[in-house]
């Protein structure tokens, strides 16, 4: 019997909603297959409370790729980047820094506190435009690995090696710290001032369970520094209706590719005959076929949870077993009666309309990491905090809110007890630390989401909870991401793939995986 | 000098960015924020109010009303029943457009015209013999359009004796805001979801702070003209002074535009009695236009070819811009593009272009000059059918 389908995509996170839509665009009968009753993953809008919608996991958007925009028109599905205006840090003392859009007005709100870092801000700025710049070209290649003798790695080597020395010397040495520094060092070489150095070293920590003055941060820092919207570096936004909006548009454009997408239905085992994927029995005992499947969850679920690890070489088993997770972040949505009065800025402004970040000094955040290193979570931990129905007035009823608040350090594993019977605890210790800065907060929570590394295991199946479906350290990205041999969206069985942010260039909403497994999928059909 | 408007004490307290600009001799709000992309993502997202009190308007009222605005217009006002209003452009006897607006009818022998630029002396001349007054009401008439998603509901909350469901696309009726008396119209200039609200200067601020006080929890946002501007490229709507220039301030005829070469062909009805420049619109009509109005969508990885020549990457969101630029096609200007911007609704470059009809039509592929380090460098585009955004609930 010949198959139902050119392919099917396990997941409809937006990695495998963007793959299935690259496939049906070339023509391809495409199916994806969700497990849950929504689209979108990690990426997705859930209306917990009446009328209070969350943007549940992910919040915030920058990194997906305007060719898939182009590519896809997602613009006519619905896509639209309400702009984030800015980053307030309040401080435990009552004073704040305010970074807004505006040049001027940035400059005389850091030098508040250092008119030093006021200045080198601008040098900052310019030394990370050019690193952004040069990264964006990884964020569209297959990355090729330098062990290799193949002549397609050769020559995307040369090439690579090309695009990297049209850096000029400083340009270069930048790039090389970028990649080997803490990033509290790395800011370090421009600012002095805690609060500008703890916010931005924030960046660096996110969905990694490692602290600011840990080696190999600053790289996660240019990694969420990597993203354009319409063609401005380094921009923020936050997509309208929440990261569900990003999902709803890509499954809405598919649809219109001809995709068929099923909601419910969670694949048991993908069937594999003779080295080869010929389709997937759904854990209600469906057997669907299909010419190629492709996987957007992590190797855990890929290797080791859909097919028969003893189906794979040994040494892919084992590298996929160390595959490094160490999910350390959680999320609190809160459903607000009312307006948040900040103690450093009481009345409303455009600083309820960006991030707020709890993230005082560094100092503040390695001791947060300190805790967690150890198991616990921490008890006054790094947050960003944002209210979206500031920014889209339809995520909460008229003069409601709601408040999505990114929270690092949670350990997946704790030293003692389970998330379970921790998971409120954890809630108050977020709530108390931003009621430090926000005294009117408790009084207006009518609703809390409390999500814990295990919760979002639970109901994303990101393993251990990890947000990038694998920690974002060198050691796991390009040709080793997620691991040597499984880098170029291939596994060893034949027509079955990889799409998801475990495989390159790695997490957050890029859609970049996604589409890059399309187009590796497409030349050896 | 501008003089303020009724509502410039609301617009001079919010307005942060401190730029104004003159409209009509009239002090606009450019923007209210340091940026201007709050304001448009408003009118997209959520609701932008923005004071429209600088348009010209004119009452014409008496026995011979009907007479008179199908005298002077291109389209059938005969058939405009009252609470009905008109997009239309009017012309000179050779059919070349003079100003484009709106015309509403408020009763069997009474309309309300908007234009953007003084008409009343040509009104008053087309008027001759007729048994009809045109009164100049631009003053005694402050306007306040509330456009985008959202507008609706923040009226449903503001305005009470009024049908707002009921109220379709370039529909009017009367309304009351507490005690206030005002007209609604559902018209705009963002090609959104939208309407005006035509009101008495002396309440205007009470109009204002209601508007505001119920677009709380709307995502309701003052906006100026920098967004506006954004939004109406958008939309594919024409702009006096830029896309055309009117054949009463024309120094020559080939600055002259019929309404056929500004997209207007279908405000132009042939068949209804004759009004001022319908025989050479008729004959256009047959011979056909020189010129045609279409969209360009210029092509982005083209932009970043050109950008990168230069080792630079386009950065081209921002303003939406008025200066012309040509377009060629085969190496031949065939035309300009009069109005451009980056259009957040969908991320492309585009613009509103004037197009020598004989050289191209829309789907052909074009090219357009850009300006990068101060050299002219070419960059791939394709005519397109305008409008460039039209989402559904514009008329829903």
């Amino acid at each position: 019997m010949p198959p139902e389908y050119d392919a099917i995509v396990i997941g409809a996170g937006h990695n495998g909603l963007v793959n299935a839509a690259y496939l049906a665009r070339a023509g391809k009968r495409v199916l994806v297959l969700e497990r849950r009753p929504v689209l979108g993953g990690a990426s997705v809008t859930e209306e917990i409370f009446p009328g209070y919608k969350f943007t549940v996991f992910s919040y915030v958007v920058s990194l997906f790729r305007p060719e898939i925009i182009r590519d896809l028109d997602l613009t006519r599905h619905g896509l639209m980047i309400l702009p984030l205006e800015s980053t307030l840090t309040p401080l435990p003392d009552g004073r704040y820094l305010y970074r807004g859009a505006d040049h001027y007005q940035t400059y005389r709100e850091v030098s508040k506190f250092s008119p030093r870092d006021a200045d080198a801000y601008e040098d900052y700025s310019n030394a990370m435009y050019f690193m952004a710049k040069a990264v964006k070209y990884i964020l569209g290649v297959i990355p090729s690995d330098p062990t290799s003798l193949n002549p397609s790695d050769l020559g995307g080597l040369l090439e690579m090696a090309r695009h990297f020395l049209k850096l000029d010397n400083e340009q270069f040495y930048t790039l090389v710290r970028l990649m080997t520094m803490s990033s509290a060092d790395f800011l370090g070489r421009w600012f002095e001032s805690e609060p500008l150095l703890g916010t931005l070293s924030a960046s660096g920590i996110i969905g990694t369970f490692l602290g600011p003055r840990s080696p190999g941060t600053a790289y996660v820092l240019l990694h969420h520094y990597m993203g354009e919207i319409d063609g401005v570096f380094r921009a923020w936004g936050f997509a309208k209706g929440g990261t569900g909006g990003i999902a709803a548009a890509i499954a809405s454009a598919a649809s219109s590719l001809g995709v068929e997408i099923r909601t419910q239905a969670p694949v048991g085992q993908v069937i594999v005959k003779d080295g080869k994927a010929t389709g997937v029995a759904l854990e209600n005992g469906e057997e669907i076929h299909a010419k190629v499947v492709v996987s957007s969850l992590d190797p855990q679920q890929t290797f080791l949870k859909l097919v028969d690890p003893r189906q794979l070489p040994d040494e892919i088993v084992s590298s996929v077993k160390r595959y490094v997770y160490r999910g350390s972040s959680g999320k609190v949505n809160l459903a607000l009666d009312g307006v948040p009065k900040l103690t450093c800025l009481p009345g409303r402004g455009a600083h309820l309309r960006g991030a707020i970040s709890i993230s005082p000094s560094i100092d503040y955040i390695e001791k947060a990491y300190d805790q967690a290193k150890y198991g616990e979570f921490s008890r006054r931990p790094y947050i960003d905090m944002i209210l979206p129905s500031m920014i889209d007035p339809d995520m909460a009823p008229p003069g409601k809110h709601v408040m999505s608040c990114f929270v690092q350090y949670a350990p997946y594993e704790l030293k003692e007890g389970s998330w379970d019977e921790k998971r409120e605890a954890f809630g108050d210790a977020v709530v108390d630390t931003l009621s430090e800065y926000i005294p009117n907060l408790g009084d207006i929570i009518v609703g809390r989401q409390v999500l814990t590394p295990l919760d979002i295991e639970r109901t994303t199946g990101l393993s251990q909870g990890n947000i990038f479906q694998g920690e974002l350290s060198l050691s796991q990205l390009f040709f080793l991401r997620p691991a040597p041999g499984l880098a170029k969206y291939r596994t060893p069985l034949r027509s079955y793939y990889q799409c998801g942010s475990s495989t390159h260039p790695g997490g957050g909403i890029t859609g970049a995986p996604g589409r890059l497994a399309a187009l590796e999928i497409l030349k050896d059909w | 000098m501008s003089i303020p408007t009724p509502f410039y004490p609301r617009q001079q307290a919010l307005c942060e960015s401190h730029e104004w600009r003159d409209w009509s001799g009239y002090l606009a709000a450019a923007l209210y924020d340091l940026l201007h992309d709050r304001e448009y993502y408003a009118m997209r997202s959520a609701a932008a109010l923005i004071d429209v009190s600088p348009l010209y308007k004119y009452d014409v009222r008496g026995p011979d009303a009907v007479r008179l605005v199908d005298r002077i217009i291109s389209r059938d006002a005969a058939q405009c029943a009252v609470g009905q209003v008109l997009y239309t452009p009017w012309c000179d006897d050779d059919g070349k457009v003079i100003d484009d607006g709106t015309v509403a009818r408020l009763g069997p022998e009474r309309f309300r015209i908007t234009s953007a630029e003084p008409n009343l002396a040509w009104f008053q001349d087309c008027a001759y013999g007729m048994q009809v007054d045109i009164e100049d009401v631009s003053s005694g008439l402050a306007a306040l359009a509330l456009q985008g998603p959202n507008s609706r509901a923040i009226l449903r909350r503001a305005l009470s004796d009024i049908d707002l469901e009921a109220l379709k696309y370039y529909r009017l009726s009367p309304a009351r805001l507490g005690k206030i008396q005002l007209d609604v119209s559902r018209t705009g200039y963002t090609g959104d979801l939208g309407y005006e609200l035509w009101v008495h200067p002396q309440v205007a601020l009470e109009v204002w702070d209601a508007l505001m006080q119920a677009g709380d929890g709307y995502g309701i946002v003052p906006a100026g003209m920098v967004a506006l501007d954004v939004a109406r490229i958008e939309a594919g709507l024409v702009m006096i002074q830029v896309e055309y220039i009117s054949s009463r301030k024309s120094l020559i005829e080939d600055q002259k535009s019929s309404p056929f070469e500004l997209g207007m062909g279908w405000a132009v009805d042939l068949n209804k009695v004759e009004f001022i420049g319908c025989r050479a619109l008729a004959a256009e009509k047959r011979r056909g236009s020189r010129w045609l109005l279409a969209g360009v969508e210029l092509d982005w990885n083209s932009l970043e070819a050109v950008y990168g020549k230069f080792d630079l990457t386009p950065r081209l969101a921002g303003r939406a811009s008025r200066s012309a630029v040509p377009v060629y096609k085969d190496g031949r200007q065939i035309g300009q593009m009069t109005s451009h911007t980056f259009a957040p609704a969908l991320k492309k470059y585009v613009g509103i272009a004037s197009i020598e009809g004989a050289y191209a039509q829309v789907g052909d592929p074009v090219n357009v000059e850009v300006t990068v380090e101060y050299t002219r460098q070419s960059a791939n585009a394709r005519l397109v059918k305008l409008p460039f955004y039209n989402p559904a609930r514009k008329r829903a």
